[in-house]
């Protein structure tokens, strides 16, 4: 390697598209509304890692991205685990199998 | 040396990202992204973002960790059943993230060189230390003022707004949660 300035830049870019499609096949492949949140979060720590390994490029920036991202996801996960809290004490379950109004 | 741990922490982090998706029940499922995540933030040292690995570990691997347990804990699911989509869906799941890996997995041939000669659109030109000088400034920003101050200069300073503005989205993410799972308001 002769990038002496950022030599794991290109497995750790890797590894956020490994992270990255296990999320997504999660979503795909689960039914329960609770590990699919969990499998959304994956995404987004894959991303996180995607904006870290570029920061060794690009100056700190992406590092203060990172904390943007780290805010909306937690936000998005108070605001969806209320929604599922609201949604099982409606329905008595948080398997999306049952939960197809919007399907019509 | 460190490609070395870089490689035994990315192992543990493919590892228990497809146990968490894998695995039966939400509890471990949780759990399992806990460990997923703790993995990251020993890679996030690894790339020289530590105040990023402190943050990672505090408030990911914590709180919002915790948070999903509560709820977890809270419903109180009982015995999981599997969950699992049937296999239509399975043979669908694997063509679209097989596809998308295969995808995104180009990246990993990218060096800060090739970066530097795309970016510049010349092929000879592989000095990327002249292309990237931000990075450079930022590893000299980091060793005089510390990690944390490396990073919160240009937070307060240049992303000043966005910062403030997150913070009206805290407000609105608590507010529609309190409104969201409480019974009567």
């Amino acid at each position: 390697m002769t990038g002496g300035m950022a030599p794991l830049l290109g497995p750790a870019l890797g590894l956020s598209a490994i992270l990255f499609s296990l999320g997504v096949a999660g979503v795909l492949l689960r039914r329960n509304a609770i590990v699919l949140f969990v499998c959304i979060e994956l995404m987004l720590n894959a991303v996180n890692l995607t904006f870290v390994a570029l920061a060794q490029l690009h100056g700190a920036s992406g590092q203060v991205m990172v904390f943007f991202v780290m805010t909306v996801a937690a936000a998005e996960a108070a605001v969806g685990l209320a929604i599922i809290l609201a949604i099982f004490r409606h329905k008595q379950s948080v398997d999306l199998q049952n939960i197809n109004l919007l399907r019509g | 040396m460190t490609e070395a741990v870089f490689y035994v922490f990315a192992a543990c982090t493919v590892v228990t990202a497809s146990m968490c998706i894998l695995s039966r029940s939400a509890m471990s499922a949780v759990l399992w992204l806990t460990a997923t995540m703790l993995s990251l933030a020993a890679i996030y040292v690894l790339l020289g973002a530590e105040f990023v690995a402190a943050i990672q570990v505090l408030v990911y691997a914590g709180a919002v960790m915790v948070l999903f347990l509560f709820v977890v804990m809270l419903l109180n699911l009982g015995h999981a059943t599997s969950d699992m989509r049937g296999p239509a869906a399975v043979a669908t799941t694997i063509v679209i993230a097989g596809l998308l890996a295969i995808q995104l997995f180009a990246l990993w041939r990218y060096s800060p060189d090739r970066l530097a000669a795309e970016v510049a659109q010349a092929p000879q030109l592989s000095d990327p230390a002249t292309l990237f000088a931000a990075g450079q400034i930022a590893r000299e920003e980091a060793v005089a003022r510390g990690v944390v101050g490396a990073v919160a200069a240009p937070l307060f300073q240049v992303y000043l707004v966005p910062f403030e503005i997150t913070s009206i989205l805290l407000l609105a993410a608590i507010v529609g949660a309190v409104v969201l799972a409480k019974r009567r308001i």
